[in-house]
């Protein structure tokens, strides 16, 4: 039998629905923002007000499971009030921890409220242990997100050489890029990933039938050109198909999902110390099967159900944790 | 207009000859007052050109330049912080940190925070003054609206800030050498492809359409960032350094076009005529610093 794995699972909560969802199923912690532009996942329809807020963390506690609330976008220069004003309430409802990126932020977290428990929000890319270091020192950081660059490998040694918990990215959306530093989705559509939490905006999206194909768009910019036959993709710009050289393919990286069930002893003979599910833009169905499936993994129960199912087209990745995804 | 013009580091993988030869003619011939160097992007290019380090620098500073050692944007191996904590001990000019790791092992000491690092706004700024920082420069994608309020807590704070006003815009890093990945090759076995492209590789839309610009590791905006039309509105906010950043086009023109437009001795429009001359077919974009969609280019500034 598989030895049980004590890695902590986190999950995202982009509705008090999905929260209660993934509590219910399992989660160690769930992660969740407020209704505004603090936090990196600033869509319509998503997020929670405070009182959802308070509510979903009543729950989380009643079942033992954590929350954690991220305000992990750049605070707007000469306006910080929404960003202080976030920590200020998870400070206030006894949220386990925030997670943070802005240098800025973490040092009024840090003087304001010294006792709430703060995460390095993989938006900071703090990819080495002398980054990590300077944040624990500067600011009592007590985890790290680790930005996806790192190959398990390199994680191992990482972990050597700091005192933080790490918490690496387990299943979902992959992005090749180091977070917190792309402007790819602004440079296209105005609307950036630090600044107003989103990349590759719906509102900037469009889909346009030429013949046979079915063609996606992002700021009027072709992404990707799917045949009668090929299943079409939402365009994240990054996912999409572009020339270069004269070949056409997909050049930053493919429509796949990160999974990283076949990797768990590895990760947590590497010293991480949570898994993180990403997806708060994701519904109840989705948020319920994938942390099933990763409570019965980690919990040496055999199947991980049908995880495979639930990955973009249905191709998954063990990503930048394999040396030659690089 | 009182302003200090530099010449950021060369992003690219030029041949280490053309990289020493033209810091000699920058030093030669060039308007500009502050000039970076140092590998940013892949710590696997840097030993091309590094025997040629000393000399550039000895040029530069006879030149009467003020010198900058530009370090890598993202440190992820032992080599890379290793290499990092070398250039802190060993060199005690000034250095532009471009990872947290760089800002971390230079607290202490007067450093430039380069515009990898993120700083949105006055908070971060005023905690990196405190750990020495003594130049800001801006990260590409901030709107006006911001660069004006940093740029006020930072001259109460004496920190200067810079910001690039020419070249194509950085706009990502990843672990994964898209250069390599676009001709069937990985990172480690690289070939050093990227070395073929001086301006970077051009990537297109499969409608044709120019997009992005690959730099091995690095992307970059397909237009060319220009903010001469911009130039005097940054002045009068306090942002005291205009930086062009390299690309293989004729750069001594383009400082000097940008110098004389400070100096009040030619137009805004002459300016945008010239660049438009040294700069060839690339389109100008302005769109961050306007609060829009990164890649346009206001008609009123063209």
């Amino acid at each position: 039998m598989t030895p049980r794995l004590s890695l902590e699972l986190v999950c995202p909560a982009g509705t008090p629905a999905a929260l209660r969802t993934a509590v219910d199923a399992g989660a160690d912690a769930v992660y969740a923002g407020f209704r505004d532009a603090t936090n990196a996942r600033n869509f319509p329809g998503l997020n929670f007000s405070r009182a959802e807020m308070r509510e979903g963390l009543a729950y989380a506690h009643a079942h033992r499971c954590k929350l954690l609330i991220a305000v992990n976008t750049y605070a707007e220069a000469g306006a910080p009030g929404p960003w202080h004003d976030a920590i200020d309430a998870a400070a206030d409802m006894g949220a386990d921890a925030v997670i943070l990126a802005d240098i800025g932020l973490l040092d009024y977290a840090a003087r304001t409220h010294p006792h709430l428990r703060r995460h390095l929000s993989v938006q900071a890319s703090a990819s080495n242990p002398e980054s990590i270091n300077f944040y624990q020192r500067a600011f009592g950081v007590r985890r790290v997100v680790l930005p996806r660059v790192l190959t398990v490998a390199e994680i191992a040694h990482l972990n050597e050489q700091i005192d933080v918990e790490t918490e690496v990215f387990a299943f979902g959306g992959m992005c090749p890029m180091a977070e917190g530093r792309c402007a790819l989705s602004s440079y296209v559509t105005g609307e950036s990933p630090n600044l107003r939490g989103v990349c590759s905006p719906a509102s900037a999206v469009r889909y346009e039938k030429r013949g046979e194909d079915l063609v996606s768009q992002l700021g009027g910019f072709t992404i990707n050109a799917f045949g009668p036959h090929e299943s079409a993709g939402y365009p994240t710009l990054c996912k999409g198909r572009f020339t270069a050289n004269d070949r056409a393919g997909y050049l930053f990286e493919e429509p796949t999902s990160l999974n990283v069930t076949g990797i768990l002893p590895d990760l947590r003979a590497a010293g991480v110390t949570a898994l993180k599910i990403e997806g708060r833009q994701r519904g109840k169905a989705y948020v319920a099967e994938v942390v099933r499936g990763f409570r019965r993994a980690l919990d040496g129960n055999g199947r991980t159900g049908a995880l495979g199912n639930m990955t973009e087209g249905q191709r998954e990745t063990a990503g930048a944790y394999r040396r030659d995804w690089r | 207009m009182t302003a200090t013009l530099s010449l950021g580091p060369v992003l690219f993988n030029w041949q280490p000859e053309d990289w020493r030869d033209f810091y000699f003619r920058t030093a030669d011939e060039s308007p500009v007052d502050v000039v970076y160097l140092g590998e940013v992007v892949c710590s696997k290019r840097e030993p091309f050109f590094r025997d040629h380090i000393p000399a550039v620098m000895e040029r530069l500073r006879s030149a009467g330049k003020s010198v900058v050692l530009s370090t890598l944007a993202l440190v992820m191996t032992d080599k890379e912080l290793s290499a990092l904590k070398d250039m802190v001990t060993d060199y005690d000019g000034l250095i532009e940190a471009n990872d947290l790791s760089a800002v971390s092992l230079l607290a202490g000491r007067p450093h430039i925070v380069g515009p990898y690092v993120n700083v949105y706004n006055e908070g971060t700024l005023a905690y990196l003054a405190g750990k020495g920082a003594t130049r800001m420069v801006f990260n590409g994608e901030l709107p006006a609206t911001s660069v004006r309020t940093i740029a006020k807590a930072a001259s109460k704070l004496g920190v200067e800030t810079e910001i690039q006003v020419f070249g194509r815009l950085p706009l990502a890093i990843s672990a994964r050498c898209y250069h390599a990945r676009s001709r069937g090759l990985h990172k480690d076995g690289c070939q050093f492809v990227c070395g073929e492209d001086g301006d970077g590789m051009d990537v297109d839309t499969l409608d044709g359409d120019p997009f992005l610009a690959v730099n091995g590791t690095q992307t970059l905006s397909h237009t060319s960032v220009n903010l001469a039309g911009h130039a005097a509105e940054l002045t009068a906010a306090g942002v005291g350094v205009l930086r062009l950043s390299p690309q293989t086009c004729d750069m001594v023109g383009v400082a000097a076009a940008f110098r004389r437009l400070l100096d009040g001795t030619v137009s805004v429009d002459e300016t945008q005529l010239r660049l438009r001359e040294i700069a060839g077919g690339v389109p100008f974009s302005d769109g961050f610093f306007r609060g829009t969609v990164g890649r346009s280019f206001a008609e009123s500034a063209a």
